[in-house]
């Protein structure tokens, strides 16, 4: 039996697929940490990884993980530091069998590795509709049936009890597929301080404070409005909670590291990607955002309490991606004077030379941004009609490759053929690239279930 | 009374991201008296105006008193969804400066309300 501590810190290393290795590294060197959590999946990632396991069946998990797991776990091994990792994406057995051969590889042995899995549903989408569940698109309220033979992925967004399962049996490292960010820190919680998962108000602590860290440096620092007042981004601190039995939490960073918390840095994170926020969905509670209560408490340090929260809905929310055709994207480099008007006619002269080759382009499927000519602001500031330089992207959208493709050879010819003053052809021909459409849905809770498998390394 | 006029900027902090095929944007008063004040100024028909060539579909306002903050709903603001759009900022990442550079006519007393932490 686990004995309820006072105090963990938890820190998240990785806020997205592709966040820098320096995050884990430093952590573990640079401070005191009992779990590092890795969040590596978003709606995006789940359908590359599976594109990359129909190519390749030992891929679609954060290869990643495994690079850093070299990296690091002789000094989490020495520190007794665990890890938690959705980082099996869409191959929780490669992902496994990978991370046994790197703990090989640096001569590591006895080290316990939990395996959550059962998120993913692609394979039981017809067993599914059958049992009732229509997974129809909860944004648009339409039928499964227009993209289903088009689906690449489809993930259920688990909670945080398997992963505690998987931490009761022992696991030094948790992966799972696609386990909700927040969930990720969770765990911990509830596992070290023995928790109840009807215990509301502190899973929707927990589930903040998931929240708040789930993007690494964008808490302590990063994107922040009032920049100048950061120090030093180069080495901005991932973050560290100190989290209580009480559900009470302390945001910060390792001393020496960059950045900066205060209430405002933290609390820009806790609105980033917000809905309504009486009603944080979680698949482990209802977090209640209007109740939060934080001050600063000491320098890069913020207190976070008096959270409250309601159970969980009865349904799983459901992340499908789907194949949606083609698109195809230009640049050139326009100078002035009259760059915009002489984009607008190199833009007409591509479509129609296109057409001219037997590549019509429907007017609702062409694509023209003129950046610097206030694209990113656009109706906020004012325009300046004579921009002396923009970029014209260029582009196009279809459910033909060869067609769209048509394009990259229409667009070197501009230089010598159209209007003056047009350069930046460097990065050469571009590709039509497959659309990825977005599909979530809900699922009832009792058709999901997760299996936990805990192996020695 | 001294008005005066200021950006957004200069009173509040902004962090933005996407949400389907729209995008959301926080807003933090710099002091709960902004924030009051805000509550009657910033209402979702003036982002809206303020984002009217870039939230097609509307937007939506919550509040958060307890942080002195607001969350905005941008409803088709990506120009067709993160994962398809070919647009620049296909994530909203800077909606949140963009509604900064709004024009506010405040209280001069108002502004001494902001503490430097």
């Amino acid at each position: 039996m686990n004995t309820p501590k006072k105090m963990i810190r938890v820190a998240n290393a990785q806020g997205f697929w592709g966040d820098s290795l320096l995050g884990p590294k430093r952590l573990v060197e640079e401070g005191p940490v009992d779990y590092l959590t890795f969040d590596y999946l978003s709606e995006i990632t789940m359908s590359i990884m599976q594109k990359q396991r129909m190519r390749d069946p030992e891929s679609g998990y954060a290869r990643d993980f495994i690079k850093m797991l070299k990296m690091i776990m002789p000094q989490c091994r020495d520190k007794g530091i665990k890890l938690i990792a959705n980082a099996a994406g869409v191959n929780a057995p490669a992902c496994l069998a990978a991370t046994k051969q790197a703990l090989a590889e640096i001569g590591l042995s006895g080290v316990r590795i939990g395996i959550v899995e059962g998120d993913n549903i692609l394979d039981r989408l017809d067993e599914l509709n059958n049992a009732g569940e229509a997974l129809v698109n909860m944004d648009t309220g339409a039928a499964l049936d227009t993209v289903k033979s088009d689906i690449i992925s489809a993930n259920v967004y688990i909670g945080a009890e398997s992963i505690v399962e998987a931490l009761q049996q022992g696991a030094d490292i948790v992966i799972t597929g696609r386990a909700s960010d927040p969930s990720l820190a969770v765990a911990p919680l509830a596992y070290e301080f023995g928790w109840s998962f009807e215990d509301y108000d502190k899973i929707a602590a927990a589930t903040v404070l998931g929240h708040i860290i789930e993007c690494g440096p964008q808490c302590t620092g990063g994107n922040y409005t009032d920049w100048r007042d950061v120090k030093d981004f180069a080495t901005i601190g991932f973050p560290v909670v100190e989290a209580y039995e009480d559900g009470s939490f302390i945001v910060t960073k390792h001393d020496g590291t960059g950045g900066l918390i205060n209430v405002e840095s933290v609390t820009s994170q806790l609105l980033y990607e917000l809905g309504d926020p009486s009603r944080y969905l979680s698949p482990d509670c209802v977090a209640d955002f209007t109740t939060i209560q934080m001050e600063q408490d000491g320098p890069d340090r913020v207190r976070v309490h008096s959270i409250k929260g309601l159970p969980p809905t009865d349904s799983f929310k459901v992340s499908m991606s789907y194949a949606n055709g083609y698109k195809i994207l230009a640049t050139l480099s326009i100078s002035g004077p009259d760059a915009i008007e002489k984009a607008h006619i190199v833009s007409d002269m591509v479509f129609s030379r296109m057409k001219m080759l037997g590549a019509d382009i429907p007017e609702e499927d062409r694509f023209l941004e003129l950046f610097g000519s206030n694209v990113l602001y656009k109706g906020i500031v004012e325009r300046a009609d004579q921009p002396h330089e923009i970029l014209m992207r260029l582009g196009a959208k279809g459910m033909d490759a060869n067609k769209l493709n048509v394009m990259s050879s229409e667009i070197a010819p501009v230089l010598t053929s159209g209007p003056p003053g047009i350069t930046g052809f460097a990065a050469g021909r571009s590709r039509a690239s497959e659309v990825v459409g977005y599909w979530p849905a809900l699922i009832g809770k009792d058709k999901i279930k997760t299996a936990v498998k805990v192996e020695e390394a | 009374m001294a008005t005066k006029q200021i950006k957004l900027m200069d009173i509040a902090l902004a962090r933005s991201g996407d949400k389907g095929n729209g995008s959301n944007v926080g807003v933090i008063a710099r002091s709960p008296e902004i924030y009051a004040y805000l509550d009657k100024e910033l209402t979702a028909a003036r982002v809206a105006a303020h984002f009217s060539e870039i939230a097609l579909g509307g937007v939506t306002r919550y509040e958060l008193p307890n942080l002195n903050a607001f969350n905005f709903i941008l409803e088709e603001s990506l120009g067709g969804g993160g994962t398809e759009t070919l647009i620049t900022d296909a994530q909203g990442k800077v909606h949140g400066l963009a509604i900064l550079h709004m024009v506010i006519d405040i209280e001069e007393s108002l502004i001494t309300t902001i503490k430097k932490t």
